[in-house]
């Protein structure tokens, strides 16, 4: 479970969340909606640990564990992982190389058939990210989630910039990270599968194109560093595309 | 005919253009008698380590022939494949009409006062000459190697690829562990002949109080390629040099790469000079260097002199634990139509790339030396995988120096 309890966040001097409470248990896996600038992706990387978002109140726990004052790669190692907006480039580290950090000292992942799933091989020999494409660094990102197996998974929108043949392709790779692919199961009933899901997500959408592809369980709307209502994702979704974030807001009050 | 001798007298004091001065007073350059050996094997443990570290293996292991200097004195030179000669230079001095064609043809005796030594008081060095079309399936390789305490080591190599041969050469220039005080002075001139290949790859791996200066000259000839690889990762005390490469012949090309690393106390000044005198040349300059408390200048200078040549310089340095880096890029063109480029960039690396890659799981310090790593990792066409080999153990070696 991740726990987030009065978040206060600081980034550059300036208050950036003002105050963030949000709750996923485990198996569950949530929508974070928010006009531009109003601090998805920070939230995401202070949830990732990184260092410049300084959390000036409040906390976050993770599998019961208070991870607020610990470094990016310990959250890594207890199952944090996420897909970012943009990464950097890293020249002379190729792709393939990346995927193999990701997935560990002690793992072998078959990075060819991981790049195969999110139609990525011809990228291996290429330095990570440099000159990726906006859909290209999409499928780059997850190909590096498949590999890092993390249980809770942060998406900065996904599925910006890519085109309508790789979000299928993306979509459905989401939901099989996500535990969240329908399949028959002889012995199991979906049901139970259902209750058995682990992974947890956090996914930054703008478009909602990914909720074609996946279920979720809810949607947070995040407005001026607040979160402010949380609800099922689909009608949040329906509520800021008719009547905009400003009045969706007041339906949580 | 000119008296080298003379030339070289007048040029004794002479101070060089580049570099901090060296007093060569205070080094000795006597003789220092070695055996010969005939089984390369039967260096000490001690040797063979250092060698190796150079990319020079006294096993042989995928090498078609070996050149080893000690101190003053060859102990070892033998060629293992038809074609290919490889004669120790005083040898060949005496011996072979045809290396006066080539000895002080390329590089100038009176340049300062480290070629005016080098000639004034030779101690040995090697001639490699890959005859008209052969080709070497394995790198040649040659070391030049001090273990005397405050020894000025004066040598003179010549490496010729004969019309249409192909030559892969890797040489290695160390320091035993009782060496810590020395000088060497080493002159390189290389002929690249006629749709001739060189690759030349020299790792060098010196001692704390060394200085270094060796004087390079090329020349390379219609449809040539040289192929220059320098990687210097461990601590000098002052490394200067500026290798220069005329291109003359139509098509003829020149790329250089070096890697630099410097440590604290160590003072580094390399650079790269390319002549591009006929049409179609092309050259190529890339340099990576890496400090850790070391100063560093990077240096670069293309000269285009004909219509159509094309050149590119890139510079990048990497300030990891202060020390300085100087990248000065020179360009100049002297003809219309010439195409020449240069990119230089110096800094710090970005905690941007740190924390992406701690975010995949890898620590602080595993993410810096992946990107230290990746900095240094450029590719290098053309060169065969043995090489290539050598030069990715050179930098894993140097990793944990660096960090
Ligand atoms: N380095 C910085 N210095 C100052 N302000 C910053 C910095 N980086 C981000 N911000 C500001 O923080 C606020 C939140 O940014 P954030 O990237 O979290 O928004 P977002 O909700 O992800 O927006 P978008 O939908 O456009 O991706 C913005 O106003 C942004 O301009
Ligand atoms: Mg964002």
């Amino acid at each position: 479970m991740l726990l987030i309890e009065d978040l206060k966040v600081e980034l550059a001097g300036k208050e950036i969340l003002k105050h963030i409470d949000l709750e996923i248990p485990q198996g569950e896996t949530h929508i974070l909606f928010g006009p531009n600038g109003s601090g998805k992706t920070s939230l995401l990387m202070t949830i990732m640990g990184y260092p410049q978002y300084k959390v000036t109140h409040g906390k976050i726990v993770f599998k019961g564990q208070d991870i607020t004052n610990l470094p990016v790669n310990e959250r890594a190692r207890l199952g944090i992982g996420m897909s970012y907006q943009r990464p950097p480039t890293i020249h002379g580290v190729k792709t393939s190389q990346m995927v193999k950090i990701c997935a560990g000292k002690g793992r072998e992942v078959d990075v060819e058939t991981l790049a195969g799933k999110v139609n990525f091989t011809d990228f291996l020999g290429r330095d990570i990210n440099d000159g990726f494409s906006g859909g290209e660094i999409k499928r780059s990102e997850l190909l590096q989630l498949m590999a890092q197996d993390p249980t809770l998974l942060l998406f900065d929108e996904p599925e910006s910039g890519v085109d309508l043949e790789n979000m299928s392709l993306i979509g459905t790779t989401i939901g099989q990270l996500l535990q969240r692919d329908f399949q028959i199961d002889p012995v199991k009933s979906q049901k139970e599968k259902i209750k058995e899901r682990k992974r947890m997500g956090l996914i930054i959408t703008h478009t909602g194109f990914i909720l074609d592809y996946i279920t979720a369980d809810k949607g947070q709307l995040l407005f001026k560093g607040e979160m402010t209502c949380s609800s099922n994702p689909r009608e949040i979704f329906r509520c800021i595309s008719e009547v905009g974030y400003e009045e969706c807001v007041k339906c949580a009050i | 005919m000119r008296n080298l001798k003379e030339d070289a007298l007048k040029a004794s004091d002479k101070k060089a253009a580049l570099g901090p001065d060296i007093d060569l007073g205070s080094y000795h350059s006597d003789m220092v008698p070695h055996n010969y050996i005939e089984d390369l094997t039967s260096l000490s443990e001690t040797d063979k380590k250092r060698m190796i570290i150079s990319g020079v293996d006294a096993n042989e292991r995928e090498r078609c022939g070996t050149f080893v200097q000690k101190d003053t004195t060859v102990i070892h030179s033998r060629s293992k494949q038809e074609g290919l000669e490889i004669i120790p230079i005083k040898k060949a001095l005496e011996e072979c009409d045809w290396i006066h064609e080539y000895y002080w043809k390329l590089a100038s005796v009176d340049a300062d006062k480290y070629t005016a030594r080098a000639e004034l008081d030779l101690h040995n060095g090697y001639v490699i000459r890959a005859l008209p079309g052969s080709k070497t399936i394995y790198p040649v390789q040659a070391c030049l190697y001090i273990e005397k305490d405050g020894l000025s080591q004066h040598v003179h190599n010549i490496i010729i690829a004969e019309e249409g041969s192909e030559l892969h050469m890797i040489t290695g220039c160390a320091t035993s562990p009782h060496a810590k005080r020395g000088l060497h002075v080493g002159i390189s001139e290389f002929y690249v002949k006629k749709n001739a290949k060189l690759s030349f790859t020299m790792i060098h791996n010196w001692a704390e109080e060394m200085a270094v200066r060796p004087r390079s000259v090329g020349r390379v000839e219609e449809g040539g390629l040289f192929l220059n690889n320098y990687i210097c990762m461990r601590p000098v005390k002052s490394l200067q040099m500026y290798p220069t490469t005329h291109l003359v012949g139509k098509g003829a090309t020149a790329r250089f790469y070096s890697l630099l690393v410097g440590s604290p106390g160590s003072e580094m000044d390399v650079g790269g000079r390319v002549f591009l005198k006929a049409e179609e040349t092309r050259a190529e300059i890339i340099s990576r260097a890496i400090t850790n408390s070391g100063n560093i200048v990077a240096r670069g200078d293309l000269i285009g002199e004909v219509n159509g040549v094309k050149a590119h310089l890139e510079c990048k340095g990497l300030i990891l634990n202060g020390g300085s880096i100087h990248a000065i890029p020179e360009l100049t063109g002297k003809a219309d139509g010439v195409e020449m480029s240069h990119e230089a960039a110096v800094g710090k690396i970005a905690q941007e790339e740190i924390l992406y890659l701690m975010s995949r799981g890898l620590s602080e310090d595993e993410a810096t030396s992946t990107i230290v790593r990746g900095f240094l990792s450029v590719d290098i066409p053309g060169l065969p995988l043995q090489l290539k080999a050598e030069i990715d153990r050179a930098v894993e070696a140097s990793d944990k120096d660096v960090l």
